[in-house]
C-alpha cells in the first residue's frame, strides 16, 4: 500500500545523488530489503515504472535483494538465519530468539550510472 | 560513456527515521510516555483508548491522544469525551501515520505537562509497521473476532511490537475464540511479548493493562 511513497523517496534520493555526475543516466538502482520490511517487490516494480517517468531514473532497472531474518540465539551464542517469518525460534536449538540482527532493512545499496566522458561532452 | 557504480547505503525512510529520533528525544526530555497503537480497522483501538484515558484521568494522570484516520473526526470526538486533549489527524488516503504528521499535530502542546500520550494509528496491520513515530512502546491489538492466526499473517507488525492487547474478550465464547492458539501464535512471532486480554465493554483486564502503563511510565522516569 505504501510502496508508491517508498518509490517516490527512492526517486528523490537517487536524483540527488546522480546529479553529482555530469550528464549521468541512471541504469540500475539496487535495494536491500529485509524479509520483515513490509514491502512487496511486485508492487515496488509496478510503482517504479510510473514514478520514474520523466526523471533521471526513467528506463532504469530496479533490483531488489531480499535479506533473510537473522536473529541472535543466546543458547547457541550465534547469529542464526531464519527460514521464514512464521516462527522466531532458532532453527538449530529450537529456543525462542529475542534479538533481531537483520530483516528490517529498507535501503538503497547502490546505483549504476552511465556517465558522459569528457570527449563526448566536447562534441 | 563510462559506467560507474555508486555505493549509497542510504535508508529509504531515513527522513522519517530522523524526524522520529528527534521526536523520541523530545518525548524523553519532557518525561512523557508515548504509545503507538496499531491494529486492523475495527479491532477496538478507540474503545480501549476511551476507557484508558478515562481511567488514567480518574487516577490523576495527565493524558492526551492523537488519532489517525483517513477521513472524519469521529474518533477524536469519542476520545475527547474523556476530557483529555485530543487531536485528529486525517491522512486523506495515506495508509499510515508518519513522524512528520505527529510533529505537526503536537504544535502548541506542552509535552512537559503530560504523563502519557497515546497515538492511535490508522487501522492497518501492514504499512504502519515501517514508520517510526518516535514512540517508546508500540502496542499491537488483536480482537477475538479476527482469528487466532493474525500474528502469523502479519508477522512484521507483531514482531515489531512491544506489547499486545487481545480485545473484545467478552465475545470470546460466542466467537469460539481459541485463546491458547492465539497466545501461542503471538509468542511464536514475538517471543516473550507482554500480552493483555481486555474487554472495553465490561472493563475486564483493564487493571493489568493500566498497571503495565504505570510500570512503564515509572521505569522511564529520570
Amino acid at each position: 500500500m505504501h510502496e508508491l511513497s517508498i518509490v517516490a523517496s527512492i526517486v528523490d534520493t537517487v536524483t540527488e545523488s546522480a546529479a553529482a555526475y555530469k550528464g549521468a543516466r541512471v541504469v540500475e538502482v539496487r535495494l536491500r530489503v529485509g524479509a520483515l520490511a513490509s514491502v512487496v517487490e511486485d508492487s515496488l516494480q509496478f510503482c517504479y515504472g510510473i514514478a520514474t517517468e520523466g526523471t533521471a531514473l526513467e528506463g532504469s532497472r530496479l533490483v531488489v535483494n531480499v535479506l533473510p531474518v537473522v536473529m541472535h540465539c543466546v543458547p547457541c551464542g550465534a547469529d542464526v538465519e531464519l527460514e521464514g517469518v512464521q516462527s522466531f525460534r532458532c532453527p538449530k536449538c529450537g529456543e525462542p530468539c529475542f534479538d533481531l540482527r537483520q530483516g528490517r532493512e529498507l535501503e538503497i545499496e547502490a546505483i549504476e550510472i552511465d556517465e558522459m566522458d569528457e570527449v563526448e561532452e566536447k562534441r | 560513456m563510462t559506467t560507474r557504480i555508486v555505493e549509497l547505503r542510504r535508508g529509504i525512510l531515513k527522513k522519517n527515521d530522523e524526524l522520529a529520533a528527534g521526536l523520541r528525544a523530545g518525548f524523553a526530555n519532557a518525561g512523557v510516555l508515548v504509545l503507538n497503537l496499531v491494529s486492523s480497522p475495527g479491532t477496538g483501538k478507540t474503545a480501549l483508548l476511551e476507557l484508558t484515558l478515562r481511567e488514567l484521568k480518574a487516577r490523576g494522570a495527565r493524558v492526551a491522544a492523537l488519532v489517525g484516520d483517513l477521513e472524519t473526526d469521529n474518533d477524536a470526538r469519542r476520545l475527547a469525551a474523556s476530557g483529555a486533549p485530543v487531536r485528529q489527524i486525517n491522512t486523506h488516503g495515506i495508509c499510515h501515520l508518519d513522524a512528520e504528521m505527529i510533529g505537526k499535530h503536537l504544535d502548541g502542546w506542552e509535552l512537559g505537562g503530560l504523563d502519557y500520550l497515546f497515538i492511535e494509528n490508522v487501522g492497518n496491520l501492514v504499512c504502519p509497521s515501517s514508520y517510526d513515530l518516535g514512540e517508546a512502546i508500540r502496542v499491537v491489538l488483536l480482537s477475538v473476532t479476527e482469528g487466532e492466526d493474525k500474528p502469523l499473517k502479519y508477522p512484521t507488525m507483531f514482531n515489531s511490537a512491544d506489547a499486545a492487547v487481545i480485545t473484545k474478550m467478552d465475545l470470546a465464547a460466542p466467537c469460539g475464540f481459541d485463546r491458547e492458539t492465539a497466545l501461542r501464535n503471538i509468542n511464536e512471532i514475538r517471543p516473550g511479548m507482554r500480552i493483555f486480554e481486555t474487554s472495553a465493554k465490561t472493563g475486564a483486564g483493564m487493571e493489568a493493562w493500566l498497571g503495565y502503563l504505570a510500570e512503564q511510565r515509572a521505569g522511564r522516569d529520570h
